[in-house]
């Protein structure tokens, strides 16, 4: 057992290590951890993160498995594992390509025909493009087939109408991928379309959502009669739900990660120096002392299971469901930690984000967990997919699925 | 990055639970259990016989010289079976305490004898209910002779020598104490899990020697603590896995509202919560073995961690067995209550976990100075 790179890796970090140091600037050690996961981002964030996406293109480090002919650098996992790891040692832009990148880019190539290809990954690879998933609805989040958005056949277009829902970045976005109803006569996987959209396009209207910490990451978007040439179409007619899952896939491995805690760990142990109880510094509380414990070994697995999976991925494997996990660890420990820095504050614990100790970032952990908890698959979904697909238990029952879709039963409309 | 055992270790762990699969299914255990041996004899020796007892022993000992990464991987079959056998006490914690710590006589004499299970050994800490700390230790040693009373000691019936702490005048040291001697008295007391028994031992002038420097003892004391945690924490986790195992086996077979009781989503979300405990605990884990086996200055925080998540897996584990098993959970008949029991006395020795989380914090904070 050891930490080790092989040859071939060291060689390659070195490499990315040279390029990101000559490029960039390096991080903050002290800098407030939740910056990014608060979506605050500052002025100018748009042109700063296109520049560097540019100039990591133009030296061919912006998507390192992609293949060369579309401006990837046509690397492999683990090699693109090691570049993560160095970028992250680098101040980076606002993650505004991370849907395009994450998401929509890899699905594009897996479904895309050449022409798709050619017209699409370049501009999202140089920073010239942004992207957003356009799938949740009103009446379909979890149950994502559930969706009613409806496109319609006329000519060489699809006519679109209906609404999305949580969508980020869909109001600075060039580029959406959604999945559409094509045919709600048929059970309700069977009748989904997967579609590329122009944002700018008429007929599409975005009004932003201010979320529980006031940022507005993310978007309601309705469609009124907008055309959509068929050419935009990713795969067959009807076959929409096989590509989603492509992206779904796709989504859970960028936003497993390690949760996020960034630098709270290191944060609230000198907090809990600082901060007194009973006249000693908290941290000679046997209660903190229990509650800090905790927190490490959870991050801690969550740490080393993204290095078993590592080292499954360096020998050749593939990565498995960890990355589920790590999500499912990784936000709730970000709202129980932020909870807790507030805690051991006590009524000081009470004050905002703009006027706390350490930059609010307690609060601004406990608001923005919440979030995380949510997107991307919820705990519970995440708790079925464990279940089911790893543990193979029995699928929940289910009263929708050799019915047409028109016949689900539903809510109240709201 | 290379975090995970390699192919001939997986080889040898198969082994080990194709070995205990056939000698070691829980009516072994269950057997000690209920009866007043203290282990399961044919057990140990086929243990010894394949060499698991002297892993760590180098050969010029009589031991295996296999290195802490396999032994790691015994450990976890080990916990897997729930085997009834000394292997903690005489692996982990003696047979370590005379290779850290014994002069090279204490080694020719004791180690081949430890390597071949001829002789068990034990670490007798406690001496009452309450944290065990050096100040705790009442225990005298003085010109040779060894005083005071030890409860419980783990495998105390079945072992034939135990490192004991004691004090001296330089401070808390640890001995070596034959508990076949005269002025060794042990009794059996009840324990919590009858299948891996604690004792008495009771000292009143009883023959021992120094192991390690005098005074030096509860240092010694903590670093075998630390070594051992690891290697608990594969028992532990060994032992969660198998319950987990069991428990699902049971909830997909057993009916309810005409369908398995492992269709509810209450009951796929907790086997999910417990899967997700385990693959925490075996990570943590993971970082311990690394650890322990290249004795790395990282040991003392990453056996803390281990020991915390697999106590935390194999407790949560262990309670649900009991819980999604519904009425024949709570029967003697059921194998359940063998988990509930095993869970509970691996997660207090050694410390609880509540002492593991205060110490785990304490060192971090050492460390961030
Ligand atoms: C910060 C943020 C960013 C987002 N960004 C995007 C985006 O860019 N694009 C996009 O398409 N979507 C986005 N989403 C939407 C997100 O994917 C959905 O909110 C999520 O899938 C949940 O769907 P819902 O909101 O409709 O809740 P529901 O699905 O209505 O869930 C309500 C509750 O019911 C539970 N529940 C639902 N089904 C089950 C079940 N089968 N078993 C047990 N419990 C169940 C849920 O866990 C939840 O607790 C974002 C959400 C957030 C919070």
């Amino acid at each position: 057992m050891d930490f080790n790179d092989t040859p071939e890796e060291a060689a390659f970090r070195n490499e990315a290590r040279t390029w990101l140091e000559a490029n960039g600037e390096l991080r903050d050690p002290d800098e407030n951890a939740m910056g990014v996961l608060s979506e605050r981002y500052g002025e100018n964030y748009i042109e700063q993160a296109k520049a560097w996406q540019k100039k990591k293109a133009d030296a061919r480090w912006a998507c390192i498995t992609w293949p060369e002919e579309y401006g990837g650098r046509g690397g492999n996992a683990m090699q693109s594992v090691i570049w993560g790891q160095e970028e992250a040692r680098i101040k980076t832009p606002a993650p505004i390509f991370s849907i395009g990148l994450g998401m929509a880019g890899p699905t594009v190539l897996a479904h895309g025909t050449e022409q798709q290809k050619t017209q699409w990954i370049p501009k999202l690879v140089s920073g010239e493009e942004i992207w957003c998933q356009l799938f949740s609805e009103p009446a379909a989040g979890s149950d994502l087939a559930g969706l009613r958005t409806t496109a319609v056949r006329d000519g060489d277009d699809w006519v679109v109408n209906g609404q999305k829902i949580w969508t980020t970045f869909a109001h600075i976005a060039d580029w959406g991928v959604l999945v559409l109803r094509t045919d709600p006569n048929v059970p309700k996987h069977a009748g989904l379309s997967y579609f590329v959209i122009d944002m700018h396009a008429p007929g599409i209207e975005v009004r932003p959502i201010v979320q529980i910490n006031r940022a507005t990451g993310f978007n309601e978007v309705f469609f009124n009669d907008l055309r959509v040439p068929d050419a935009n179409r990713l795969d067959a007619v009807g076959n929409g739900w096989a590509v989603a899952i492509t992206t779904l896939m796709n989504e859970r491995a960028s936003i497993g990660g390690g949760g996020g805690q960034g630098n709270l760990f290191a944060d609230l142990m000198q907090l809990s120096h600082e901060l007194e109880i009973d006249g000693r510094p908290a941290i000679e509380d046997s209660a903190v002392r229990q509650q800090i414990a905790d927190f490490y070994v959870r991050r801690k697995g969550v740490e080393y299971t993204g290095l078993r999976s590592l080292t499954a991925l360096s020998r050749g494997g593939m990565p498995g469901p960890e990355a589920s996990m790590a999500k499912l660890v990784g936000a709730k420990l970000l709202q129980d930690m932020g909870s807790f820095g507030m805690d051991i504050q006590a009524q000081a614990g009470a004050i905002g984000v703009e006027a706390a100790l350490q930059q609010g970032s307690w609060q601004e952990a406990l608001l923005a967990a919440p979030g995380l908890r949510i997107a991307g698959g919820t705990d519970e979904i995440l708790r079925n997919i464990i279940a089911e697909r790893v543990l193979r238990l029995p699928p929940e029952t289910r009263l929708d699925k050799d019915v047409a879709f028109r016949d689900v039963p539903s809510g109240p409309a709201s | 990055m290379n975090f995970d055992f390699s192919e001939d270790q997986k080889l040898l762990q198969k082994t080990v639970r194709d070995y205990l699969e056939e000698h070691s299914p829980l009516a072994v255990c269950r057997d000690v259990l209920e009866s007043d041996k203290p282990y399961a004899p044919d057990l140990w020796k086929g243990a010894a016989e394949l060499g698991w007892l002297g892993a760590v022993i180098p050969e010029e000992h009589g031991g295996a010289g296999f290195g802490h990464l396999e032994l790691c991987l015994i450990a976890e079959e080990v916990g897997r079976a729930l085997a009834p056998i000394p292997f903690s006490s005489s692996v982990y914690l003696a047979s370590e305490a005379v290779l850290r710590a014994g002069s090279e006589t204490q080694q020719q004499a004791l180690l081949p004898k430890l390597a071949s299970g001829e002789r068990i050994g034990t670490l007798a800490l406690a001496e009452k209910p309450g944290i065990v700390s050096e100040a705790s230790v009442q225990a005298r040693f003085e010109n040779g002779a060894l005083t005071g009373t030890k409860v419980p000691v783990p495998d105390g019936m079945a072992a034939g020598l135990a490192v004991v702490a004691a004090r001296t005048p330089e401070g808390v040291s640890l001995v070596l104490a034959d508990l076949s001697a005269d002025g060794v008295k042990r009794e059996p007391v009840d324990s919590f899990d009858g299948a891996r028994p604690q004792a008495t031992l009771s000292f009143e002038n009883a023959p021992a020697e120094l192991l390690g420097g005098a005074g030096q003892g509860w240092a010694l004391a903590e670093a075998l603590l630390d070594r051992a945690a690891v290697l608990m924490a594969f028992e532990q986790l060994g032992a969660a896995e198998r319950a987990f195992e069991i428990t699902k086996e049971f909830t997909l077979g057993r009916y309810a509202f005409g369908r398995p009781v492992a269709s509810f989503q209450a009951i796929k979300h907790r086997l999910a919560d417990i899967w997700v405990a385990i693959e925490l605990a075996r990570s943590n884990a993971y970082y311990g073995a690394w650890a322990l086996s290249g004795d790395e200055p990282e040991l003392p925080v990453a056996a803390a961690g281990a020991r915390i998540s697999a106590t935390d897996a194999l407790e949560l584990a262990a309670v649900e067995m009991v819980q999604l098993h519904g009425g024949v959970g709570f029967t003697w008949e059921y194998d359940c209550h063998l988990f509930y029991r095993r869970a509970k006395a691996l997660g207090l020795a050694l410390g609880s976990a509540r002492e593991w989380r205060d110490k785990l914090v304490r060192r971090l904070d050492a460390q961030s100075k």
